[in-house]
């Protein structure tokens, strides 16, 4: 009976302050936000960091190490130690363990985008996410040797439509100075958003790599050997060398072996990663920046439980009189301290509540907005072990916290006589 | 049928002394001079006008007898009990169950509406609630009326009375669930003359029916009148 009669105390009484303690609660509420969207954030970009590539069991390229075969294959940050020969992969396609292979081909760029050169098996084994497949927002993926399929983010911000016509340029960087200009390509296919590096790269056939090096053999195009699009017509363009392969295997229990093997390779010197592994540890490095992240946030948490603190203080001093009437009809002082730990844990209890409603709206309505225009790709989800947690200890806090003032209630309300109702 | 003093239990202690104290002396702390009390004994059901200047410690003796504050020496008995011998928290519950008490002002918790804060003590004291026929709220709506307060004003906020309606709310909550003893401490202070002896005669007539002894303080000698004894505080030496 005490119990309902102090929660029923506590709710007439917030009710009461309710114009003071809103301006509280919107504080909590905003730092509750901010704590639980950065726990949110940190694991759901971790989780779309770590999918960036998916479904592939190995990735191989020449001798390096893992983190930088997945950086340039992967991410398109950085290049190659060195290529792997055509013989190599014709080697790797003879091996019954494995199932599928996409050839990756590198080293040019346009407007600062990567160039991916690859085979119909890139858009058909290529995964990232939860295993989701890659799908063209519009037009089909590359038939021509001159055809190009552009990722959602390079479509966007060049403001590509299907047919238009591109020219490729010979290395990386932004601004280069020797450029395909002979051998044009024609816009095929257009990607959706993936928020991977996917989105940043153009895709070409092994064989329009090709096609555009012809005459390129020193480095730069000599006049009079580069191709025309009618002279490429019918000719056969199977390259001599690739970057990177992208491997799924049969049985995934032979990845480990697989990998020993190539990593044996006797041809030449190869190197085999698990790109799950290497992705985790790439995460890694990041890891101490999101922590102090989290670490900053919880402190805006106690810093607005502290101003919840200070601000039921102060409330106190109007509070003297209800408390000697409450105690003088026979509360106890226990009953007067719980309503200030009861109003604390409502308070945040609320907070939480409207934080948590306030981050699903926030999220259902930003995420496809932040995929379109960033590339990144977060889901409204139901909450993690760690994010209840972490939710859950704010209530806690908050009546750890209203035992400061219930503590001092509690004191002053044992000795307080009829006095204190006096002239004052 | 409060009014049938022979149908309630109140009977029985009516014999009994509502109060007795004896030797009482008190002192806030150390560097204090020692405020002393006469020794005081009141039947169940008459009421005590006690009056003094400010300073007589009229409101330190209400709170000693309602168990708040710790006397220095002496005894304070209540309905037959040593209230000294009881723990803090019997204290407590003594006074939610034995007695009502009426301040001078700000006398109703201020969130709640004059009927809930009538109400209040039924929620804190079991055997006030018991002590009625029909639910608190029901209890309540009769007090009221009987002490005037319009119908329309029950569910009101009570900082939107005034001081006299929220004085008579306050006679209210300390005459529900008949308690044995009202202590009131110059509950008139703030009334114009008129509406202060009509309060006094309500509060002591609807007392009356209940059986409840009304310990009175004030500094106006006047309202003496009213009550069956009185007491002058501040003439005993330190």
């Amino acid at each position: 009976m005490k119990a309902r009669l102090a929660c029923s105390l506590a709710a007439a009484s917030l009710w009461h302050r309710r114009k003071v303690l809103a301006l509280v609660c919107l504080t909590l509420t905003l730092s509750v936000t901010l704590l639980l969207g950065i726990q949110y954030l940190r694991t759901e970009v971790k989780q779309s960091f770590t999918s960036t590539i998916s479904d592939t069991d190995l990735i191989i390229g020449a001798r390096s190490g893992q983190l930088n075969l997945l950086l340039y294959t992967v991410f398109h940050i950085g290049d190659a130690t060195n290529n792997i020969r055509w013989s190599t992969f014709q080697d790797l396609k003879q091996d019954s363990r494995i199932d599928w292979l996409v050839p990756i081909s590198l080293g040019d760029s346009y407007k600062g985008f990567r160039v991916v050169g690859t085979d119909g098996n890139f858009g058909k084994h290529f995964r990232f996410g939860r295993g989701q497949a890659l799908k063209l927002a519009g037009g089909q993926w590359f038939n021509g040797v001159f055809d190009v399929v552009l990722g959602a983010g390079v479509a966007e911000k060049l403001n590509h439509a299907l047919d238009d016509k591109i020219t490729l340029s010979h290395g990386g960087g932004r601004t280069s100075f020797s450029n395909h200009t002979n051998t044009p390509f024609t816009v095929t296919g257009i990607l959706e958003a993936t928020g991977t590096p996917v989105d940043q790269a153009v895709y070409i056939s092994l064989q329009g790599m090709e096609a555009i090096h012809v005459g390129w053999e020193s480095g730069v195009a000599i006049p009079g050997r580069t191709l025309t699009p009618e002279q490429a017509q019918g000719r056969d363009f199977t390259p001599s060398a690739i970057t990177a392969v992208f491997a799924g295997l049969d049985r995934k229990i032979l990845t480990f072996r697989v990998q020993r093997d190539i990593n044996q390779h006797t041809g030449e010197p190869l190197s085999a990663i698990l790109p799950g592994v290497a992705l985790s540890e790439l995460w890694r490095l990041m890891s101490q920046f999101e922590r102090a992240l989290l670490g900053i946030t919880g402190f805006v948490v106690i810093t607005s439980l502290i101003g919840l603190i200070a601000v039921l203080l102060t409330l106190q001093t109007q509070r003297a009189h209800e408390i000697a009437i409450l105690r003088a009809t026979g509360a106890s002082p226990t009953l007067i301290a719980s309503l200030y730990v009861i109003e604390c844990l409502a308070l945040a209890v609320v907070a939480c509540l409207t934080s948590l409603t306030l981050s699903a709206a926030a999220i259902s309505m930003l995420s496809p907005w932040l995929l379109t225009h960033y590339g990144i790709q977060i889901q409204l989800r139901p909450l993690y072990f760690p994010e209840w947690g972490l939710l859950a200890s704010v209530p806690l806090a908050a009546m750890l916290v209203g035992l400061v003032p219930a503590f001092s209630a509690w004191r002053k309300s044992r000795s307080q006589g009829f006095d204190s109702l006096g002239e004052s | 049928m409060n009014t049938e003093p022979e149908s309630s239990s109140h009977r029985a202690k009516a014999e009994a002394s509502a109060l007795e104290i004896k030797d009482l002396t008190f002192r806030w702390n150390p560097h204090y001079s020692t405020l002393a009390f006469p020794d005081l004994s009141l039947p169940q059901g008459e009421h005590l006008f006690l009056h003094g200047p400010s300073g007589t410690g009229k409101s330190t003796l209400l709170s000693l007898l309602a168990g708040m504050l710790p006397p220095a020496t002496g005894s304070i008995r209540l309905l037959g009990s040593d209230i000294r011998q009881l723990s803090a928290g019997k204290r407590d519950r003594f006074r939610a169950d034995h007695i009502g008490v009426i301040f001078q002002q700000f006398n109703l918790v201020p969130y709640l509406t004059a009927e809930a804060n009538v109400t209040l003590p039924c929620r804190l004291s079991l055997r006030r609630r018991g002590a009625m026929d029909g639910t608190p709220t029901l209890a309540a709506q009769r007090l009221l009326t009987t002490l005037a307060i319009p119908e329309s004003h029950w569910q009101r906020k009570v900082t939107q009375l005034s001081i006299g309606q929220q004085q008579r709310i306050a006679a209210a909550r300390a005459l529900i669930g008949a308690p044995e003893i009202i202590l009131a401490d110059e509950p008139t202070s703030a009334l114009d003359s008129d509406n202060r002896d009509r309060f006094i005669a309500l509060l002591l007539a609807m007392a009356e029916e209940r059986n409840t002894s009304v310990l009175f303080v004030s500094h106006d000698r006047t309202l003496a009148q009213h009550f069956h004894h009185q007491i002058q505080l501040g003439q005993v030496p330190e």
